[in-house]
């Protein structure tokens, strides 16, 4: 008996001559091992890594510069027509 | 100034949106992915739309009662802003299907009954250019305007949920219940809608405003 359980790396190949008790123990052993490296793979990707560079605020930025632009814009448009209504009722 | 708080509400609600909707927390869904952040943006489109049309029907109907050229202008700027939010809806939510459905356009009953919505504010406006009479134009384009109104919504929130679709919120699919559990969301979905709508509102009331002061300058070329 020279396959060790701690042995998972080509498990398959060397319990072939085991018996079949052994191979169900050493997947018993060896599942449970494999479950949470499948979940970490299932897990939704996200910008985990753009936002770990912090690159994101990058973006957030540009964002904010476009929103606050275009309200200004709207902002100066408003007080213009302001004073057209002001200069007109006179 | 008084009167223009809500205009700074809506500068400070929109920057909150803007920052906050990138860099809160969202839950970790397949195929959305950070996708799921254009509800911030895409979905307020259509809460706006609705708003202000809305609004323009209500001026439509005070129109109808007491017939002045403001409650004219009003209505149809309001009518106006309401389409250019629809249709920024409509392209935003395109470019979103593309990513999470894989097309820019599906024959979604959702989708389908947007876009003849937008058709028939589409007519509305062909219809007021196509009177020479102010008072004609603005009578029927009035009362067109509540018409309108009342088809556009059933074919954006009724129909839809009749029948299988992809889009949230229609045919039996969760519309934000799914996502409101999330209480990260909400913290910047309600002050975004909040905030795009009085958006709305504002360039709305611009838009009337220069209308209403070219009236007044012909009416002063004309005396």
């Amino acid at each position: 008996m020279k396959n060790s359980l701690s042995d998972n790396g080509a498990g398959s190949a060397r319990a072939r001559g085991l018996g079949f008790r052994k191979i169900l123990l050493l997947l018993a052993l060896l599942l449970p091992a494999l479950q949470p490296a499948a979940q970490a793979a299932d897990i939704p990707e996200m910008a985990d890594s753009f936002r770990s560079d912090g690159k994101i605020y990058v973006v957030v930025a540009v964002v904010t510069v476009v929103l606050a632009g275009l309200l200004a814009f709207l902002i100066s448009l408003d007080r213009k027509v302001s004073r057209l209504e002001r200069e007109l009722k006179e | 100034m008084k009167n223009n708080w809500w205009k700074g509400l809506a500068v400070v609600l929109l920057l909150y949106t803007g920052v906050a909707g990138f860099l809160l927390p969202v839950p970790r869904l397949h195929i959305l992915n950070e996708t799921i952040r254009n509800l911030y943006f895409h979905v307020p489109m259509w809460f706006g739309m609705t708003f202000i049309l809305a609004a323009s029907v209500y001026y439509s109907i005070r129109y109808l009662r007491t017939p002045t050229p403001q409650l004219d202008v009003l209505s149809h700027e309001a009518a106006k802003t309401g389409i250019l939010m629809g249709l920024v809806g409509l392209a935003t939510g395109s470019i979103w299907a593309r990513f999470a459905w894989g097309a820019w356009w599906t024959n979604d009953p959702k989708l389908n009954g947007a876009a003849i919505a937008m058709l028939i504010y589409g007519a509305y406006l062909v219809l007021r250019s196509s009177f020479t009479d102010e008072q004609q134009r603005a009578r029927i384009s009035a009362i067109y305007n509540i018409f309108a109104f009342a088809t556009a919504m059933p074919l954006f929130y009724i129909l839809p949920r009749l029948t299988d679709s992809l889009h949230p919120g229609a045919g039996g699919n969760p519309a934000f219940a799914k996502y409101d559990l999330d209480d990260n969301m909400r913290l910047v979905f309600y002050p975004a809608v909040i905030g795009w709508t009085l958006l709305a509102f504002w360039l709305a009331q611009v838009a009337s405003r220069i209308a209403t002061l070219k009236l007044k300058v012909y009416e002063k070329q004309l005396v």
